[in-house]
């Protein structure tokens, strides 16, 4: 026992590291993911760091001058800063009306997606671990909501409950659950006919702890690629449905909300308007959907080599 | 069979009346409407007059009664700014969707299928890296955006095809439709484009995996020994065999194709049920959402009808699991 350890130990070095750091080395194997985690790290510190790293604040209407209007990429502003992504239709600076506008799309697809992600895993942990009628139920719902496409589900939700940033939460919310709640069921009626599971059932621990302690964990690694993914989705949904005039409002402008702005003046060749917002959430949600498909491989053991 | 049959159906009237009740209560909850339709200098007893007209004073679950009661004879409420029926109102923007939809799906297909032909026939050539890559920006690209870059390349620089509306309407064997005259065709091509990126990619990925499948079988590795060329052996015994699925996937993508014609339609300002949609969303025209959303749910609820009941044709283990549940 102990020899077989220790040569296959002597063999492969990296069989003696921690299951993190061998998922780090797996992780950075794929050189486009490891350049899509470093572009949405940049993302992700440009949106939180925007106050400070920004010219101007876009919603300060003391610095905004109309005068500024539709100015062309690399202008100069009346108060003397450089635009180097032009300014829109009111004289905002775009280098810096985009990066607040990342931090709310960024909050809002976290957010919705992280609130939904305790939901549907909590639904589906119940319907695996109750199963019987309250599974049949639970999934009969999960499989009728899967059958409309998110977005039409959000699109329908908020054509009900009206604009506002708590309202396109709550649409993303109950338009992503559903997702959570099938991975979780699929993996947990698997982790529960487990060895270790009937092995803690004899040890007579109670129910809930084992189905919080001890297969909770075992579904984590599915959960992230799912979480990764749909959080990507929810961006770009909530991008959309600001687009259309039914998701955020004017007073919360998200990237969806550049966009549609810079629609009106796109006809007369002022592009940069509605590009650059465009650009970043393109870069935002390229660069999460690159992660997540690296998580699915390293994460996934039916994929190991 | 017949027990499964109409066990099916009777879910699916369940569906539709439970969202029926979620979307009239929930349409009907917010806002306003009365305060955008009459004048800003109305007085009082004109605002009770006009909200006595749109049947606003009753209770709610009066007015959901009175709307179910309608339903159920065709009627779906009167648009509150058009003061057409809402029913006739999305009828008459239906053909307009229908089109998009129809020749997005054909875009999809034709471009789609072939490239993923070629992508599965050479998995490793740069050609079809190239294909998978933009495949996979075809899934992660947000639509609405893409609309507006095809609309700045095509339309705005190049000057290629109208930018945005229905082109002149033509009529062929009784049907009117613009897919039949050349303006109708110019103006189609790109929202019909936009529309079917994503389909165009889910068709490029179910080819090629199919192709990949296909190709180690052993009635490939036959017609090989048997001489066939392959030319032949692609075109006939492989494209026969990988069809199927992948036109079956593609039409019911077709549901969705609907769905999603919201954002284009929006983008383009083609005349269709979807922008008609959120016209009446942004004008509070609440009995042309409420009729709106609930002929969508019907159309998904059909559709997943047909296609259970299709399956269970197809593969008797679904039904027995149904009943057994």
């Amino acid at each position: 026992m102990t020899d077989i350890a220790a040569s296959s130990a002597a063999k492969t070095p990296a069989e003696a590291e921690t299951p993190f750091q061998r998922f780090r080395a797996e992780f950075f194997e794929s050189r486009i993911a490891t350049a899509a985690l470093a572009l949405l790290g940049i993302i992700v510190i440009l949106a939180v760091l925007a106050p400070w790293i920004t010219p101007q604040n876009p919603y300060d209407l003391g610095q905004v001058d109309v005068l500024d209007g539709r100015l062309p990429p690399g202008s100069e502003s009346f108060a003397g800063y450089t635009m180097w992504l032009g300014s829109d239709g009111a004289g905002r600076d775009l280098y810096s009306a985009i990066l607040h506008g990342l931090r709310i799309s960024l909050s809002v697809g976290v957010a919705s997606g992280i609130i939904a992600l305790v939901i549907g895993m909590a639904i589906g942990l119940i319907a695996a671990y109750l199963g019987g009628r309250v599974e049949a139920v639970i999934m009969r719902i999960v499989d009728l909501q899967l059958s409309f496409p998110a977005s039409l589900v959000a699109l329908m939700l908020v054509a009900a409950l009206g604009k506002g940033v708590d309202k396109i939460i709550l649409a993303l919310i109950v338009a992503q659950w559903a997702y959570y709640a099938r991975t979780v069921r699929g993996t947990a009626l698997v982790e529960r006919n487990k060895e270790y599971v009937e092995a803690a059932q004899c040890l007579g621990i109670s129910r809930l702890r084992i189905v919080f302690r001890h297969i909770l964990p075992n579904c984590l690694a599915p959960l992230i690629v799912v979480g990764t993914v749909q959080t990507a989705h929810a961006i770009s949904l909530e991008a959309t449905l600001s687009f259309l005039g039914v998701g955020l409002p004017q007073t919360e402008p998200s990237l969806g909300v550049l966009i549609a702005n810079g629609f009106e003046y796109m006809l007369s060749g002022r592009y940069w308007i509605s590009v650059f917002p465009g650009l970043a959430l393109l870069f935002t949600v390229v660069s999460i959907n690159l992660v997540g498909d690296q998580l699915r491989d390293v994460l996934n053991p039916r994929l190991k080599k | 069979m017949t027990v499964f049959v109409i066990r099916r159906l009777l879910q699916a009237l369940l569906v539709v009346f439970l969202m029926s009740v979620i979307v009239f209560f929930g349409v009907n909850i917010v806002g306003d409407p009365v305060y955008m339709l009459i004048s800003p200098d109305a007085d009082q007893a004109d605002i009770e007059a006009a909200i006595r007209r749109l049947g606003l004073d009753r209770p709610i679950w009066e007015q959901y009664l009175l709307f179910l009661k309608g339903a159920a004879q065709g009627d779906l409420g009167n648009s509150f700014i058009f003061g057409e029926p809402a029913l006739k109102l999305i009828l008459h923007h239906m053909p307009a969707t229908m089109e998009l939809a129809f020749t997005a799906l054909m875009l999809a297909i034709v471009i789609g299928i072939p490239l993923g032909l070629y992508a599965g026939l050479y998995p490793d050539s740069p050609i079809s890296k190239g294909i998978m890559a933009g495949s996979i920006l075809g899934f992660s690209l947000p639509t609405f955006w893409v609309g507006l870059m095809l609309i700045m390349l095509f339309a705005v620089e190049l000057g290629w095809v109208p930018a945005t509306g229905r082109g002149d309407v033509g009529s062929f064997l009784g049907i009117e439709s613009s897919l039949f005259t050349r303006d109708g065709l110019s103006h189609v091509f790109l929202p019909a484009l936009n529309l079917a990126l994503l389909k165009i990619s889910l068709a490029i990925r179910l080819t090629r995996a199919g192709v990949r499948e296909a190709m180690g079988q052993d009635y490939v590795k036959y017609a090989r020994a048997k001489g066939l060329t392959t030319r032949r052996i692609i075109l006939v015994h492989v494209m026969k065999n990988i069809m199927i699925p992948v036109v079956t996937v593609m039409g019911l993508e077709f549901g969705s194709l609907i769905g999603f014609s919201v954002v284009t339609e929006t983008i383009f300002a083609w005349p269709g049920m979807g922008k008609l949609l959120i016209d009446a969303i942004l004008q509070l025209d609440r009995p042309v959402v409420v009729a709106y959303l609930m002929i969508i749910v019907l159309f998904f609820v059909l559709i997943n009808l047909i296609v259970d009941i299709l399956y269970s044709v197809l593969d008797p283990r679904v039904r027995l699991r149904d009943q057994g549940a």
